[in-house]
């Protein structure tokens, strides 16, 4: 059986510290995120010769992390705390007028150059504390969709809702991301 | 015409489906006239590129 070398187990370690904070965001809870790291470096030392030199090393091994994360979530959702009915959003409500229109000090002022705070740890900190912000059930379906990559019909299947449901839950995250981000980064800028 | 509350849902859902014809005509004509939105546009953009990033690995 091809072995890992000592190199590939080095660089696998490595990953663990940024793989647990991963978890930790997806799952919100510590014992989870262990479990589902512990279990990916474990399934990424063992199945070394899948990889291959196919893409790079720390994308290879966050793609099992992702499959880990979400048979936990799989598990986890078998026995729902929490319902994921609509309810009307206050807080993102409020941004518009009687006719649907932003109010006037609501309105998305222009972000300048935003990728350029790609390289910036202090963003990703503002970042982390804005998803971390995001009510539980909110964040668990955005976090599926644009880090986990499934589908929302994938999605729906794994929480058991409707479609229409998800995508509401999905603009909701999204439009309080925004906005957290607006308030707590970009706002600074004087646009 | 759309209002700005349906366009920002439009805008959400096109990162999860393919809008019909009529959505995005509708959508790019809001989009024309308001600046508000054109912003909220670019900043869902924004934010899917950064959460590839934390996607891991790339």
């Amino acid at each position: 059986m091809p072995t890992t070398t000592p190199a590939d187990a080095a660089a696998i370690a490595a990953l663990h510290h940024d793989m647990l904070r991963f978890a930790r965001l997806q799952l919100r809870d510590e014992q989870a995120a262990e479990d589902a790291v512990q279990e990916a470096i474990a399934a990424a030392l063992t199945s070394r010769e899948r990889y291959a030199g196919r893409s790079s090393l720390k994308t290879w091994v966050y793609s099992i992390l992702r499959n880990k994360i979400i048979d936990h979530i799989r598990e986890k959702t078998r026995h729902p705390t929490q319902s994921y009915d609509e309810e009307l959003d206050g807080a993102l409500d409020a941004q518009f007028n009687e006719r649907g229109h932003w109010n006037k000090a609501e309105q998305p002022t222009t972000w300048k150059r935003p990728e350029q705070n790609l390289e910036d740890t202090q963003f990703w900190r503002v970042f982390d504390a804005c998803l971390n912000y995001l009510p539980e059930n909110t964040a668990r379906v955005f976090m599926m969709r644009e880090m986990l990559e499934l589908e929302t019909t994938e999605i729906c299947r794994e929480l058991a809702i409707s479609e229409s449901n998800c995508w509401v839950i999905l603009h909701r995250a999204r439009s309080r991301l925004r906005l957290c981000l607006e308030e707590n980064w970009f706002a600074g800028e004087g646009a | 015409m759309l209002n700005c509350k349906q366009a920002t849902r439009l805008m959400s859902q096109e990162q999860d489906r393919k809008l019909g014809l009529r959505e995005r005509v509708g959508l790019r004509l809001h989009l024309l006239i308001c600046s508000g939105c054109t912003n909220f546009n670019k900043q869902m953009r924004f934010i899917r590129s950064a959460c590839q990033r934390i996607a891991g690995g790339r």
